[in-house]
């Protein structure tokens, strides 16, 4: 598909990377020449030097025929303008940043209908979303959810001394049939879908596919769950932490959010009232120490730096603080964070950038791929997908067992009729069902080529 | 430094040089030449090589970066001319390697400088490699490669940039394999629509060919004695037409088939070059016209020439060593100034000499007004420092690698200006040059050693000096610490 992205800052880079990894066509827009200069190197992408909403830029960059118009600009109200530009010259289809908290209420439907967007993408929400699926079960590091919640695939790290460490598959699938199933296994950075005969070792980190309201259940008898999240501690009052708040208090958890700027920490005093706001320098160990960071269930560090956040994250999770969460932007400290012991890093730029290869595989849908979902999981090294069964498939009614998958793929669950079925060999897939399906260095597009 | 995917990447070059060495093999069969054999064998043995570099070389990574593609593209011009020059050897058609060398980078580097002093007596299938060299050599292997391969390297652009002439490369399309296929098709198209134009002209089917690779790459490689002398006018005026074509930019051909008329229009390059090559007919016509009986005759020598020479291809219908010195003077600066940035054609690149023009009024009003502030524009866009920086210093070591070539051969015992117009026509990749190497006579005087240096030269002046001296610049391979 043919991409115009303006803008090409943290996230503009990482859209680029992902889409064009994905095998688009991908045109970028930036003010800055030395920015499009980087980029054109880096990538193979074409470079223009203009801002996206001067009509002849776009019109040069071929908004009138491209798919998707993209604007991640820093300025919301640019971002907004370019996309109407790109829509009016004939662009299919559009993309717009916008974060700012005053466009994101109720004025926001009102809006995209009338700039015609397709989609606006708010990091800084998706994020808090992320962010607070994870406090749900603070023993998993990410969640994403299938079909509207049918579906779960949960990843987590075995701690020392699990249960689980030395099993095997089959031993495993015996102890609690039919309710959950591990699809993917990351140990020592290297990606394994594994079979039957795979044995778990400690420190791994499993990603397991089952229905929502098993999960919890699952998690007790494997000692791997910890107690409910019932206070947050938030560093950086950041749009990141206004929506979390939110989310969190929503659900009845005790917030406690820590700025260093005095103005920032009353407008967000105002905006919450059910927010403990404390005034205070997040790098103050004794101040975190006062304010209860060892009586905490969890710790969000979100302030501005990665390098602060990765440090204080550090110094929580020395406090043995159950559940730290760091944000972090830059992809090459993620490695860093995790020797560091803190386990779960959240990346709003990652998460943009997932959500919008996912909207351009759903947009691909129409033109040939099939793929109704889609999420990178184990930090990107495998991805799940969601396939609707066609009534062509060639091996429907076969047992799993009988059908011959290429390497590193797994059948991680079906939706039958709206219920799920975590599938064992003797399962078939039927048209109409939906199918999960987990694929490490595969790019699929549809249900067919998962098939030797 | 990612030393396997240089070897892959030229390991790839090898095999595609074996499947282009399988055409003259062909040409062979038609004509029933027994010389053909050479190719067959030379394309088994650069498979060999081929895949013994992808064997054992293969990448752990495919990531490259602006070095890699400098080593790669200077290693796969070597070694393309290495294996390309074996066939002459073992045919019999040029019985010393050093020559067959000398011959093939000429080819390949579209210069048409040849040392052969009977071209006519070639077997046809000798004549057919040594244009399609040109042909080849014209919009480059790794382009090719590059069109052809999926995915031959992350960041491929380092190769593209590498090989392809010009003070920036600007892409056509978001994806370089999409740009590379634009530009041979477009370079395709162009050979073939010569070659019936040549063929409808009376031309025999194999000269046709032959010399629409010729043109096409500018190389200049002939198959006859005197060169398109002995060709009908109609010919003639065909050839000059699209000399003149092929040193345009490529990329104007791109947007007149998106009908942006309007950019092409604006193009201050093409309006240079075309101002500079009318200006230059008509002064070398006024000036030879009492050498031709009718000015018809004049005009089209004059057009023939100078676009020979602009365009960096070497065809001559007339020897112009005998011109008046006005004529041999303007030639002379012509052999500079080259093609555009983004052809076929080699030499300074037009688009270079407008941004030096530039540049020179910016600096005199500076002089006279030292609070000035002035921006030089290029195609209706603000050029960076970068790019103006790098265009003066190309330039500056551009003269530097001439008079260095100017002066390894002055060893030889010929006159200044034969020597001179002999690296200024080898590394501008024209081919034949003044007085001792006018286009009436060959390299074949010139020792080992010079043929050597003025194989350099070529091969300097074809990838624009800095990816063959930092590529083989044993610096780069060491390990960084």
């Amino acid at each position: 598909m043919k991409i115009i992205i303006v803008g090409c800052g943290k996230i503009g880079k990482s859209l680029i990377e992902s889409l064009v990894s994905e095998g688009h066509d991908v045109a970028v827009i930036d003010k800055d020449p030395s920015v499009i200069e980087d980029a054109t190197n880096t990538f193979d992408v074409i470079g223009l030097c203009g801002i996206g909403t001067d009509c002849e830029v776009l019109a040069e960059a071929g908004a009138a025929r491209a798919d998707i118009v993209i604007s991640v600009t820093g300025s919301d109200e640019l971002n907004m303008l370019s996309c109407f530009i790109a829509r009016t010259l004939g662009a299919k289809n559009t993309v717009a940043r916008i974060r700012d908290r005053e466009y994101n209420d109720k004025s926001l439907g009102f809006m995209a209908g009338h700039l015609q967007l397709s989609m606006a993408i708010n990091p800084e929400m998706a994020t808090a979303h992320n962010i607070t699926n994870i406090l749900r079960f603070p023993s998993a590091i990410n969640i994403d959810t299938f079909d509207s919640n049918k579906f779960e695939i949960v990843e987590m790290i075995l701690g020392e001394k699990s249960p689980l460490a030395g099993m095997n598959m089959i031993d495993l699938r015996k102890r609690s049939p039919g309710k959950f199933l591990i699809c993917a296994v990351l140990r020592k950075n290297e990606i394994i879908i594994p079979d039957g005969r795979f044995v778990l070792e400690d420190g791994d980190r499993i990603a397991l596919t089952a229905a929502p309201n098993e999960i919890g259940k699952l998690l007790r008898s494997f000692d791997l769950i910890t107690r409910k999240t019932k206070s947050v501690m938030i560093l950086g009052a950041s749009r990141i932490a206004y929506y979390l708040s939110s989310n969190l208090l929503a659900a009845g958890t005790k917030v406690t959010v820590i700025d260093k700027d005095e103005a920032r920490c009353a407008e967000f005093a105002e905006s919450l009232p059910g927010v403990t706001v404390i005034h205070g320098d997040g790098a103050n160990q004794d101040m975190l120490v006062e304010e209860g960071l060892g009586q905490t269930d969890a710790f969000v560090s979100l302030t501005g730096y990665d390098e602060n956040n990765i440090l204080i994250s550090y110094f929580a999770t020395s406090q043995n603080v159950p559940k730290v969460i760091s944000k972090v932007n830059r992809p090459e400290f993620y490695p860093i964070a995790g020797k560091l012991g803190i386990d779960t890093i959240i990346s709003p730029i990652q998460t943009v950038a997932d959500e919008m290869v996912r909207y351009a595989r759903a947009l691909q849908n129409s033109v040939g791929s099939n793929v109704e979902k889609l999420y990178k999981i184990m930090d990107g090294k495998a991805e799940a997908l969601e396939f609707n069964v066609r009534p062509d498939f060639k091996h429907a009614g076969k047992a799993l067992k009988e059908i011959k998958f290429k390497h590193n793929i797994l059948i991680a669950g079906i939706l039958r009729n709206r219920k799920p079925i975590v599938p064992s060999g003797n399962d078939v897939i039927l048209p109409g069902d939906k199918v999960i399906v987990i694929a490490a260095n595969h790019r699929l597009y549809d249900l067919s080529d998962i098939i030797e | 430094m990612n030393r396997r995917m240089i070897f892959y990447t030229v390991g790839y070059i090898a095999i595609a040089e074996a499947a282009l060495l399988l055409l003259p093999a062909l040409v062979a069969l038609i004509y029933l030449e027994k010389s053909g054999f050479a190719f067959l064998i030379t394309a088994a043995l650069a498979f060999g090589v081929g895949m013994i570099l992808r064997v054992f070389a293969k990448p752990k990574s495919r990531l490259i970066y602006a070095r890699e593609g400098f080593a790669i593209v200077a290693y796969a011009w070597l070694l393309m001319s290495a294996i390309g020059a074996i066939p002459f050897v073992l045919g019999g058609a040029i019985p010393s390697y050093i020559d067959a060398f000398f011959e093939t980078v000429s080819g390949f580097t579209t210069t048409g400088a040849s040392i052969l002093t009977d071209v006519e007596a070639l077997d046809r299938c000798m004549l057919f490699w040594r244009s399609f060299t040109h042909w080849i050599g014209g919009m480059g292997v790794l382009v090719l490669v590059t069109a052809v391969v999926p995915n031959i390297a992350d960041r491929s652009l380092n190769i593209l940039k590498a090989e392809m002439p010009g003070p920036t490369v600007g892409k056509l399309v978001p994806r370089s394999r999409d740009t590379a296929k634009i530009l041979y098709c477009i370079y395709f198209v162009m050979t073939a629509i010569l070659t019936l134009l040549l063929i409808a002209g009376g031309m025999p089917i194999f000269d046709s060919i032959v010399h629409a690779f010729g043109t096409a790459g500018t190389g200049g490689f002939g198959i006859k004695a005197d060169s398109i002398a002995s060709y009908s006018p109609y010919l003639q005026w065909v050839i000059t037409v699209f000399m003149f074509l092929f040193a345009i930019n490529f990329n104007l051909y791109y947007l007149l088939l998106l009908r942006k008329f309007r950019s092409v229009f604006k193009s201050d390059e093409l309006w240079f070059f075309t101002a500079l090559v009318l200006f230059c007919i008509g002064a070398i016509t006024l000036n030879i016209l009492p050498m031709f009986d009718t000015l018809s005759e004049a005009i089209r020598t004059s057009a023939f020439q100078v676009c020979s020479i602009v365009s960096t291809t070497g065809y001559a219908t007339a020897d112009f060593n005998l011109w008046p010195g006005l004529s041999k003077a303007l030639l002379l600066l012509l052999m500079f100034v080259g093609g555009c940035a983004g052809s076929t054609g080699g030499g300074l690149k037009a688009a270079r000499v407008v941004i030096l023009i530039k540049s020179i009024g910016k600096e005199l009003k500076r002089l006279l007004h030292p609070r000035s502030v002035r921006t030089v524009k290029s195609e209706g866009k603000k050029l960076d420092d970068e790019t103006l920086n790098g265009v003066t210093s190309y330039f500056a070591v551009y003269i530097i690698c001439i008079m260095a070539v100017f002066i390894l051969l002055s060893f030889e015992p010929f006159d200044l200006e034969t020597n001179f117009s002999a690296s200024v026509a080898c590394f501008n990749n024209i081919g034949p040059g003044l007085a001792g190497v006018g286009p009436a006579s060959s390299f074949a005087e010139y020792s080992g050693f010079s043929k050597i240096v003025l194989s350099f030269a070529m091969l300097l002046g074809r990838l624009e000096v800095f990816p063959l001296l930092l590529g083989l610049n044993p610096l780069i391979w060491k390990k960084q610490k």
